[in-house]
């Protein structure tokens, strides 16, 4: 009978779906945890993870340099924290808690202490592949250059050259104004360091994916190679103007308020800088990996919905990678502007 | 009813809770400033069609810099959340 059946069929369906699901508790996996992952996307790390395959992680194990000042300089590669126990020669990889990633020393009596660490970590090893692009792509165009004197630009050339005629007319010349040659490598080197290394970060594989631009420290050096060079630039003026400016004389004497005021500006203007380009960056890869997370959380509770989300959820880190490649132009090009703003203003003469 | 708000709050977090309020209130600064550029930037180029292309530069770059000011709010309710 057809009700028969039907009861039959239903009957047994349900018992499958019983049973597989009793099979996924019996192994189950780690659950995806999304917060984790987004951080091991956008921070440091020892190896290079390039992809898992069946809970096999395929990565490129990175060497890793310590100073401690209990054993002196030790130098291995980051694959002997592989084993179980974790530790090589009272080296520890971190897994967890606050210290997570980083390697401590724990010594004879017990205690823990953190080693300097020289090491050729994720983020060294992406600013040296993206610094050798960098040198080899405009070096080369410098030497055809030299050996293709007053011809038209011919390839890479004509690619670099808008871009760096853009920088000298409408960012060094306009913000330095007279003398702007002695600043134009340094400006430069800015821009494109900055650019090559946002977009770097934006591919998600092996050359690609560190986020180099979104580490605070990397930012913290630019900031302060310019806060040096803008330092070591001002000219009497400048110094005129921050320590005895033009104001009424009660904002200066006997409380001092606008000199400390500029005194103050001097450091923020190159942290704003610092800070900038590491939210911006972070920021927009915060955002890509969070919608890839969507689908890993949906997958969780069952595949179906997350095969469903995967089509919104890739349009979504389209859209938003497109968004971040504008960004990545824009954020380098508003460095340099500024950078060269700062400059021209350490050496504006007096009007 | 209020006793079990707090118990929730108490639960939650308050560093949280003022760390995604704060993230929130900073958007809408950025949000507002953004739009004011961009309604300028409209009204100009319909003023001048030729200067649109100056226009959209400078524009582009002022809204970089409102949106670095939003990104230190971030910045500072992310501090919250970790310190």
């Amino acid at each position: 009978m057809k009700a028969g059946r039907k009861l039959l069929l239903c009957i047994f369906f349900t018992a499958l779906s019983g049973i597989i699901l009793a099979n996924e508790e019996s192994h189950k996996k780690e659950s995806f945890k999304p917060g984790d992952f987004i951080f091991e996307h956008i921070s440091d790390s020892h190896e290079w993870h390039i992809l898992t395959w069946k809970d096999h992680h395929v990565s490129i194990p990175l060497p890793v340099i310590l100073y401690s000042t209990h054993s002196g300089f030790s130098a291995f590669i980051s694959s002997q924290f592989h084993h179980s126990d974790k530790s090589y020669h009272n080296f520890t990889l971190v897994k967890d808690g606050p210290r997570k990633g980083k390697i401590i020393e724990t010594l004879t009596d017990g205690s823990t202490y953190e080693p300097l660490d020289f090491s050729i970590t994720k983020n060294v090893l992406s600013i040296i592949l993206s610094a050798t692009l960098l040198v080899i792509i405009l070096l080369s165009v410098s030497n055809r250059y030299r050996k293709r004197e007053n011809m038209p630009p011919k390839g890479l050339q004509s690619m670099l050259e808008p871009i760096i005629i853009f920088l000298r007319d409408e960012v060094a010349k306009p913000a330095i104004g007279h003398g702007y040659e002695k600043f134009m490598p340094y400006l430069l080197t800015l821009f494109f360091f900055i650019w090559f290394n946002n977009v770097l970060g934006l591919m998600p594989i092996f050359p690609g994916g560190a986020n180099v631009t979104g580490n605070i420290s990397v930012t913290l050096v630019l900031a302060i190679i310019t806060f040096f060079i803008t330092l070591f630039s001002g000219n009497r003026h400048y110094w005129k103007e921050i320590f005895n400016p033009d104001v009424p004389w009660w904002l200066k004497f006997p409380i001092p308020l606008i000199p400390v005021l500029e005194l103050m500006a001097i450091f923020t203007k190159p942290f704003v800088l610092m800070v900038r380009l590491f939210a911006n960056i972070t920021a927009g890869h915060i955002i890509a990996l969070g919608f890839f997370c969507l689908i890993f959380i949906f997958g969780e509770i069952r595949p179906m919905i997350g095969y469903g989300v995967s089509i919104l959820s890739v349009c979504f880190v389209i859209f938003m990678s497109l968004l971040e490649l504008l960004v990545a132009f824009i954020q380098a090009y508003v460095f340099t502007l500024l950078t060269a703003l700062y400059f021209g203003m350490a050496r504006a003469e007096h009007h | 009813m209020f006793t079990s708000l707090l118990v929730l709050l108490q639960a939650a977090g308050l560093a949280t809770m003022g760390a995604s309020i704060g993230a929130g209130i900073a958007v809408i600064g950025a949000g507002i400033g953004i739009g004011l550029i961009g309604s300028k930037a409209m009204e100009a180029i319909s003023r001048q069609p030729e200067a649109s292309g100056d226009i959209r530069s400078n524009m582009i770059v002022a809204a970089a810099l409102v949106e670095g000011v939003a990104f230190f709010a971030v910045v500072v309710c992310l501090l919250a959340l970790f310190l």
